[in-house]
């Protein structure tokens, strides 16, 4: 039986649209984009001049703070340009602009290979740190800070996140396809880091190729797989502890204080190749798909490719794009602008047509009680969109729960009024915030 | 700039997530309403003739035309297409006699969209359910006009123009099993919709079917209709015979008077129930218990029309009192 949880919508996934495309590398671009911000956390600096010679893998920007994450040049190359620009996330960031040599030669002594079993966890830690790895679902929270959890918050279960509940988005299933040693690798040396023996994998029924390899890949690991209900939001951190351990994460707390950790496919990945052949974070898979895209597929794209290379590697626009989007059309934030580059965050680019958008006029909730039923977190999200509408975070907050909210956005999608019920929460969350910060 | 970012795009539109939504509309859910009441309102006409028809017409263009011009003069979007003024319209027609002269369903309509519905801000503001206040208001205008039942137009041997319930509460059960003939035959009546009342209090089989049909889009909750007609049910067993406790009819209780058409359709009116599933057994428990304590103790045969309105008032105490629980809440 696969598992489950409360509440959760059931969207047309539209994965088929490249769900049985090999993922295919993408030619070396002529030129890159480097945003030095991509994590949550402290900015880095750049530590290169314009006119530099880079390589592949040299580092281009840090920080000193402990929450921050390293950047790293993303093919081989002159730094042209050190200069504000469009950022997916951020609005604009100031970023590293290399022109390509053509060699794509990486930095001195990569790749090298290194046997993960010898290696102690602080060692580790630290080669992660230094590899610049973020979490690659679209949280971008830096990797090592959420392996360093404090001691008084023991750690005996890791979670691989194998769920991709996002719709359109098959970037992680592919991987597991295709790169299923490296995913088992990169958990194995997860696992060892944090000194854990359970380690489970949950993936959405969906996957029923991706399960096998997995339940292949991982046997006489200790690994378990966990064939989980394809439903929206399954791969939410907090529903997928509670599903996968029937362990409830506290209101505000963190997985951690479950004895939990969850990661996602892609870091698993990058975890490998950072410490069995010591490359840095410079690339990544990412689904460009949607009714707009021409000929959707699962790209591996140089961190630093624009949208707009991306979206011409699959064959540019069949028809005027609504929306577009990085991530999936759940949770993935909108763009207004095509020049944006890929992340490390970047799990997918999802242009829309208007006929999949499915707007319609914002209309006064008739309390069908259909966003209570969805919300996994148990909230009463119409409730939130209406005090969103007077401007009442403390109300929002005190009896409404508001912190809890995930922003997962199955209220929203199953509204009937069609209340942007998310976009009240955010706004409610930031005054919440900003009337916190002036006391 | 390299060339694919000359791209023509367009206009893309930047707002929060999520980026798709489900095809469901409001005007889907109330246009879905209105067609599952069509077999019980078209079955009220073919029982009462064609001054039925005429008495729902009135209903239902009088409160799309009296919605039209209050958002008109409101300067508000004209939001008549999505149904629920029509809804409202159809829902008084089946809530009052055919026989009515015409001008009480035009008042009726107005009140219920004036001021039952915009004066309180328009769909989704009011508390109390807009066709239920036109007809409490009516009955309360014209109280011979409403409680007068028209004969069947195709009527059945022995079927007096009184309604069901009128003739337990004056003439007592004995009586009233005498009108039909039998027992079964009573049923068998009451299920089919061969007896006297409100247009759409006639036939509880087209309405459950109609409810059904609600059930099965995920437009109504099961839970309300089945503890609202099962609370009368066992209250009426329990209470409502003379030979002491458990003497009662149930099955002519919950097949009588509105119970079927309120549980089905006015006590699911999303709006003005609560919003959680336990809040809405909470209401229909108390609605069932209200309209019991009506027809038992009240000076009216019928009660769920006021035992609606009654426990509409509570909503908003039910919806702060009976929340979802939280996940991750300490427990
Ligand atoms: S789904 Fe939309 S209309 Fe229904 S109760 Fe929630 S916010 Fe209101
Ligand atoms: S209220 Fe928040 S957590 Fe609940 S469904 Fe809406 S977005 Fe998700």
């Amino acid at each position: 039986m696969a598992k489950s949880f409360r509440g959760g919508v059931h969207p047309d996934d539209r994965k088929r649209l490249t769900a049985a495309k090999a993922i295919e590398v993408a030619p070396l671009p002529e030129k890159v984009v480097i945003p030095t911000r991509q994590h949550i956390g402290a900015p880095c600096t750049p530590v290169v001049k314009v006119g530099d010679l880079v390589k592949k893998g040299q580092v281009i920007a840090e920080a000193q703070a402990f929450v921050s994450s390293p950047v790293h040049a993303s093919l081989s190359g002159k730094v042209v340009e050190i200069a504000d620009y469009p950022h997916p996330v951020f609005g604009f960031c100031p970023s590293v602009v290399i022109e390509s040599d053509g060699a794509d030669e990486w930095v001195e002594g990569l790749p090298l290979s290194r046997d993960w079993r010898a290696l102690e966890a602080d060692a580790l830690k630290d080669i992660v740190r230094q590899a610049g790895i973020v979490g690659m679902g679209g949280a971008t929270f830096p990797t090592h800070v959420k392996l360093a959890p404090p001691p008084e918050k023991p750690i005996d279960a890791f979670i691989l996140n194998g769920a991709e509940c996002e719709p359109y988005l098959t970037a992680d299933h592919r991987v597991m396809l295709e790169a299923t040693e490296k995913v088992v690798t990169g958990m194995r040396i997860v696992m060892k880091l944090l000194g854990v023996a359970k380690g489970f994998i949950g993936i959405e029924e969906n996957k029923p190729d991706a399960i096998a390899a997995m339940v292949a890949a991982t046997k006489g690991t200790g690994i378990t797989v966990v064939p989980l209900k394809t439903k929206y939001p399954q791969g939410a951190e907090k529903t997928l502890i509670k599903v996968i351990l029937d362990r409830e994460v506290p209101s505000g707390g963190l997985p951690m204080d479950v004895g939990a950790v969850v990661q996602n496919v892609g870091t698993m990945v990058a975890v490998a190749d950072a410490v069995v052949s010591g490359l840095p974070l410079v690339e990544r898979v990412a689904t460009v798909t949607g009714g707009a895209i021409a000929e959707p597929k699962n790209l591996l794209l140089r961190v630093g490719t624009t949208f707009a290379q991306a979206v011409e590697l699959c064959g540019g626009f069949a028809a005027p794009p609504a929306k577009l989007i990085m991530g999936g059309p759940m949770m993935g934030m909108a763009q207004c602008r095509l020049d944006v580059p890929v992340i490390k965050g970047t799990s997918g680019i999802l242009a829309l047509s208007a006929a999949d958008v499915n707007a319609g006029e914002e209309r006064s909730c008739i309390r069908c009680g259909r966003c209570v039923d969805a919300c996994p977190m148990g909230l009463v999200p119409s409730m939130l969109s209406i005090l969103g509408q007077r401007g009442n975070f403390q109300m929002a907050k005190e009896e409404y729960d508001l912190l809890d909210c995930v922003e997962c956005g199955s209220c929203v999608y199953v509204c009937p009024a069609k209340r942007n019920i998310v976009h009240y929460v955010k706004y409610l969350k930031a005054q919440n915030a900003a009337a916190a910060a002036k006391k | 700039m390299s060339a694919e970012a000359k791209m023509e795009i367009g206009q893309l539109t930047v707002s929060a997530s999520p980026h798709i939504r489900c095809d469901e509309s409001i005007s889907k859910i109330m246009w879905t309403v209105n067609a599952t009441l069509a077999p019980a309102a078209l079955f009220s006409v073919y029982r009462f003739g064609v001054k039925a028809l005429v008495t729902m017409l009135i209903c239902i263009a009088a409160a799309v035309v009296t919605e039209y011009l209050i958002q008109k003069w409101q300067n508000k979007p004209v939001t008549v297409n999505d149904g629920s003024a029509f809804l409202t319209g159809l829902l008084l027609a089946m809530n009052i006699p055919s026989t009515v002269p015409w001008y009480m369903p035009l008042f009726g309509s107005v009140v219920a969209i004036a001021v039952a519905k915009h004066t309180m801000g328009g769909l989704g503001y009011n508390i109390f359910n807009p066709a239920l206040v036109g007809r409490a208001v009516l009955l309360a205008s014209w109280p011979v006009a409403m409680t007068t039942w028209p004969e069947m137009a195709s009527k059945v041997d022995g079927v007096t123009s009184a309604t069901p319930l009128g003739i337990l509460k004056l003439q007592g059960y004995e009586k009233l099993v005498a009108v039909f003939g039998d027992k079964m035959e009573m049923y068998k009546s009451l299920f089919i919709g061969t007896r006297s009342g409100s247009m759409g209090e006639t036939s509880a089989l087209l309405l459950i079917i109609g409810g059904a049909y609600l059930i099965y889009r995920g437009y109504i909750n099961w839970r309300v209709p089945v503890f609202m007609i099962g609370t009368v049910g066992v209250l009426t067993w329990a209470f409502g015979g003379h030979a002491g406790l458990f003497s009662g009819d149930p099955v002519l209780n919950m097949m009588s008077g509105g119970l079927i058409l309120g549980a089905f359709y006015m006590a699911t009116d999303m709006v003005t129930i609560p919003i959680t599933s336990n809040g809405q057994v909470a209401f229909a428990v108390g609605a069932g218990c209200l309209t019991v304590l009506i027809r038992l103790l009240g000076g009216y045969p019928e009660g769920v029309c006021y035992a609606i309105l009654l426990m509409n008032s509570v909503t908003p105490l039910i919806d702060r009192w009976l929340k979802p629980a939280k996940f991750g809440a300490r427990r």
